[in-house]
């Protein structure tokens, strides 16, 4: 089975903050590109998940535009706020029965798995897993930059994840973490709030020599670099150049993947992240799931224009389209 | 994230008790009222005291202290929530610049973010 294209609705975030894009919206537009998969963040999409909860009638009416646009619902993200209260974290048992709550609202949705943020420990996730077993769910941790698939606190998930020998925990690699050049959107961002211009050209240029990020900030320090500058050059030490075959051992394990991205240039190309190769590593292991587009570019320009999700989701799935070897007329006639 | 889109254009309202206008989260999701630490307020420079904020939402009032046990309910992606000033007096005709910071309490962060919006907004006569 072919890798299949789908769209996080995160990606349309500015829009539908403004309330310019209705859910149907998302749904149709996602549709439009082929990207026939759909994510959400449940809290965002809808109003009162998780605090007050969700109306069975606009459960009904998802269930409806995913048949009407003939998609696929593919995940949940899911936030577990074991902040919730001040002072204290949230008690073991809580987080986990709190998990339960999302693996419920997951499978109200039709979804096939729910995605868990990276700070949850896996002894909260392995504890929930015979409940996910049961609605037919898995419970996918997102890896996600300034952690890797080498990092240990990704090695204790997987460690506990073979352990409980349940097939419902597994891993979401968000592909931001193969960054491979730093982001023309990002250096852009940090020169208009006051970096140096020759000070962002030395982090760009020492980033792609892979140079260490702690002799960068300090070299970056000795050039008479200080508050934008140091922050621009902090963000090395949680963006190092991972290699995308690291993925290769968890495949087993990995049934969702986050299309991260910046930026798409008019010429169908994400300037920082390796997507080529990312799309070669994904077929040599098997992969099977989705991609699903997630434009986080968004953050980096609305200070100077307004972004275009839907043309920036577009760009990129036709660059998928074409990674993957399916025809991509319809795709480009669009905008 | 949003800051720019946290005051919402043209809301700025005046009355004996005081002034408000609506205000969004600046974030890709919404959050529990427990997780919203502070909200700040200024209008021309003046800070607004916290015990003198109040936020309203879909018929209800909250202090923010109230708000810090408050886990049944929440300030939605992109909802509009009455950001209300105490101010005796309120506010006289004209334009008006105000200050908007919210500081969250986000659990996977390992800092807390305060995010903050500047607008002039005009008040009719």
């Amino acid at each position: 089975m072919p890798i299949k294209r789908g769209v996080s609705l995160y990606s349309f975030q500015n829009e539908t903050f403004q309330g310019r894009m209705t859910l149907e919206d998302c749904i149709r537009t996602c549709a439009e590109m082929g990207a026939n998969g759909i994510e959400i963040i449940g809290e965002q999409t809808f109003w009162g998940w998780p605090e007050v909860g969700v109306d069975q009638a606009e459960i009904d009416t998802w269930h409806r535009l995913i048949a009407k646009y003939d998609c696929v619902a593919v995940s949940h993200d899911f936030m577990l706020d074991y902040k919730r209260y001040k002072g204290r974290e949230m008690p073991f048992e809580e987080q986990v029965a709190s998990v339960k709550k999302d693996i419920d609202f997951g499978a109200r949705l039709g979804m096939k798995y729910i995605r868990a943020l990276v700070s949850i420990a896996p002894e909260v996730l392995v504890a929930a897993a015979p409940h996910a077993e049961e609605k037919g769910i898995k419970i996918l941790i997102e890896v996600h930059a300034p952690l890797h698939f080498d990092h240990p606190w990704i090695i204790r998930h997987a460690e506990a994840f073979e352990k409980s020998g349940s097939d419902a925990l597994g891993f979401l690699p968000d592909m931001g973490m193969f960054l491979h050049a730093f982001p023309p959107v990002w250096k852009e961002k940090f020169m208009r709030v006051g970096v140096p211009k020759h000070i962002a050209d030395y982090i760009e240029k020492a980033y792609a020599d892979r140079v260490l990020s702690e002799y960068v900030i300090l070299n970056v320090q000795q050039m008479g670099g200080v508050g934008p500058a140091i922050a621009m050059a902090e963000t090395l030490r949680h963006n190092a150049a991972f290699e995308p075959r690291r993925m290769l051992d968890y495949m087993p394990r990995i049934h969702n993947i986050h299309g991260k991205f910046y930026e798409m240039t008019a010429d169908y190309i994400e300037p920082s992240i390796p997507y080529d190769e990312i799309v070669k590593v994904l077929q040599q292991g098997g992969y099977q799931g989705y991609i699903c587009s997630e434009y986080e570019g968004n953050r980096w320009i609305e200070d100077v224009m307004e972004p275009d999700s839907v043309e920036q989701v577009r760009r990129q799935q036709v660059m998928l389209a074409t990674l993957l070897g399916e025809p991509t007329p319809q795709l480009r006639a669009a905008a | 994230m949003m800051d720019n889109k946290m005051i919402v254009e043209g809301s700025l309202e005046t009355s004996d008790l005081g002034f408000a206008f609506y205000g969004r989260l600046p974030y890709y999701r919404g959050l529990g009222l427990s997780m919203i630490e502070d909200i700040q307020i200024t209008v021309d420079g003046d800070l607004i005291p916290r015990a003198d904020v109040r936020f309203h939402v879909r018929g209800k009032t909250y202090t923010l202290d109230q708000m810090e046990t408050i886990y049944d309910d929440r300030w939605n992606f992109g909802e509009k929530a009455k950001i209300i000033a105490m101010k005796p007096g309120g506010l006289p005709p004209g334009d008006h610049k105000i200050e908007f910071a919210v500081r969250m309490r986000v659990s996977y962060l390992p800092f807390v973010p305060t995010t903050k919006d500047t607008k002039v907004l005009a008040l009719a006569a």
